[in-house]
């Protein structure tokens, strides 16, 4: 995903002039593209991530957009008051962008993973906030930015995820839920890299023969309520999967079900603090967490069987 | 404004007042309450927000917005919160969290060279927010891209929130420490305006770091009974004591 992020925004800059990019000293072999093309709207910022944030407002104060660029927490946790009170209060054009959304940087550990980093800025006020599913969501959410520019936040996974959507001609509104398989059994809705665990999840509940659908939803702020709602409708049970804690998706959903009075079963798979302490790769941990294929099938199984028992 | 709204923090206004009135009705700042966000307009960054009634009294002065509004500082739905509001006009940026200003303006600042603009960048600093990581991190950075159009003032009144800044977090040698992080630096009487003038108008085109003016001033300045006294970083005056207070600053 960070590749394709670089690529778009490499394009786009040749045509908009006020696009500017800030790394915390990171991106090597990832950022040069940009660097070397516009060195004039480029800067390492040093590993100094409040004054980047800080100095990014100011730039964009002054017309610029700017997208800031670092690893997991690094761009959000570690500078957040300056997401909140220099960028977002002030309304102004920042896109703070996160490579490692998740447990992408599997056993760097702890310290390199981010899975707090919606729960704190889905409340700030202002912003956009994206964790596109796959290379080409990730396109068109760096060109819807660049469009509409305004305080964001981009959670990108790390490299080689693959590619779910069929084609990027084929996704109408990003902003809605991105349904990439109907189900009326169990809905898989998720955010960010998971979806490739998603995707596979359903494919093994479909060969069970139980008719499972799956989607995106890149968009978290603003969130497709009247997407999830009509999912709610068509479906038995609706299960969100995200590489994050409470705070994310699962409470977006759960909110909007609730408020809107609907009963459809729903259910959250999402990691938990008691498993930040093991070491391994993303694969292994997500395992750890039961965010793998394996675990969300079974568990939407499990779900489904319950269901089944109390009626 | 602070007697009404039974605010804090008066005594740090006063130490800057000085300061700010030079800057801006000496004419230093090219600003306009015509077209306070004219594009080439010089920006002044006011870090130390927990001061605001010092930069709302003189932006009123300076015709930013009605002086009728000063009364209403504090109050339920009026623009003037005890903190600086970028919502007023003539205000960059908001601030009320320390530590903040001094990227910001540096931003506003290495924007200007990358348009290759005029416009100069002051920021004011008060001196208890250099305990903050967060300003060092943009003191690396503003000598580190050479923003000879940036100037940083200093509000040295040596107290903060619950004494002296020497015995809270020491300081000293602040001129040095900014010397060292590549920062030209001068120290003046921060509330002699000659001084002030001078030293803000100094011609830095021929210099390559940005400027750091150490202000040395009196915390509740021109009140002899608030002058160095850490309660009115608190305290709100009571009847009498504003009374006594504007009487000797007419003085
Ligand atoms: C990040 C942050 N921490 C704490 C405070 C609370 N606070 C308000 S003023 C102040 C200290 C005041 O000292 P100084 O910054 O030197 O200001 P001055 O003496 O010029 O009023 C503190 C700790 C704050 N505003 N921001």
């Amino acid at each position: 995903m960070r590749q394709a992020f670089i690529e778009e925004l490499t394009l786009l800059a040749e045509t908009n002039l006020n696009l500017f990019l800030i790394v915390g000293d990171l991106g090597y072999s990832v950022v040069e593209p940009f660097a070397e093309r516009f060195p004039d709207r480029f800067l390492n910022a040093g590993v100094a991530e409040q004054n980047m944030t800080g100095l990014a407002a100011g730039l964009a104060s002054c017309g610029f957009h700017v997208f800031t660029y670092s690893i997991a927490n690094f761009p959000t946790l570690r500078c957040l008051e300056q997401i909140r009170n220099d960028v977002c209060y002030h309304n102004l054009p920042v896109t703070v962008v996160s490579v490692g959304g998740g447990m992408a940087y599997g056993n760097l550990g702890y310290s390199h993973h981010a899975t707090e980093d919606l729960a704190v800025t889905l409340p700030l006020p202002n912003i956009r906030v994206i964790a596109p599913g796959d290379p080409f969501e990730t396109r068109l959410a760096t060109r819807e930015l660049c469009k509409k520019p305004g305080p964001s936040y981009l959670r990108l996974g790390k490299a080689r995820e693959p590619t779910i959507h069929a084609a990027i001609d084929g996704i109408k509104d990003l902003r809605t839920l991105q349904i990439l398989q109907e189900g009326s059994d169990v809905m898989l809705v998720s955010t960010g890299g998971i979806l490739e665990q998603v995707k596979a999840a359903a494919e093994r509940l479909t060969q069970s023969g139980i008719c499972a659908g799956y989607s995106s939803s890149p968009y978290l702020k603003p969130f497709d309520e009247a997407g999830l709602l009509s999912i709610a409708l068509k479906t038995k049970i609706i299960i969100s999967v995200e590489e994050h804690g409470v705070g994310g998706l699962s409470s977006l959903i759960s909110e909007t079900l609730h408020r809107n009075n609907m009963n459809t079963l729903f259910r959250c798979l999402k990691t938990q603090t008691e498993n930040y302490k093991f070491v391994g790769s993303q694969k292994h941990l997500r395992a750890k967490h039961g965010l793998d294929e394996e675990h969300i099938s079974s568990f939407a199984m499990t779900c489904l069987a319950d269901l089944a028992d109390a009626t | 404004m602070i007697y009404k709204a039974k605010a804090s923090h008066i005594g740090g206004a006063f130490s800057v007042i000085d300061i700010l009135t030079s800057l801006y009705l000496g004419n230093i700042l090219k600003v306009s309450p015509d077209s306070p966000d004219a594009p080439d307009r010089d920006r002044l960054i006011f870090s130390k927000g927990h001061c605001t009634s010092a930069l709302y009294a003189v932006l009123a002065m300076k015709g930013f917005f009605s002086k009728d509004l000063l009364e209403r500082f504090g109050e339920d739905e009026s623009l003037l919160l005890c903190h600086t509001s970028h919502h007023l006009p003539g205000v960059e940026f908001s601030t009320g969290s320390l530590g903040h200003g001094l990227s910001f303006a540096t931003g506003c600042a290495l924007a200007a060279k990358r348009l290759s603009r005029t416009w100069k960048t002051y920021a004011i600093l008060s001196d208890g927010e250099l305990n903050e990581g967060s300003t060092w991190e943009a003191i690396q950075s503003a000598a580190h891209l050479r923003l000879n159009n940036l100037v940083a003032v200093i509000d040295a009144n040596r107290s903060q929130g619950l004494g002296n800044t020497d015995s809270v977090l020491k300081l000293t040698p602040l001129a040095g420490k900014f010397a060292a992080f590549n920062w030209d630096v001068i120290e003046i009487e921060g509330h002699d305006h000659e001084q002030i003038l001078h030293a803000t108008s100094i011609d830095r085109s021929e210099h390559d770091s940005p400027l750091c003016i150490i202000a040395h001033t009196t915390k509740g300045k021109g009140v002899n009974f608030m002058e160095g006294k850490l309660e009115w970083h608190y305290r709100s005056p009571n009847e009498k004591e504003r009374d006594q207070a504007l009487e000797q600053l007419s003085r």
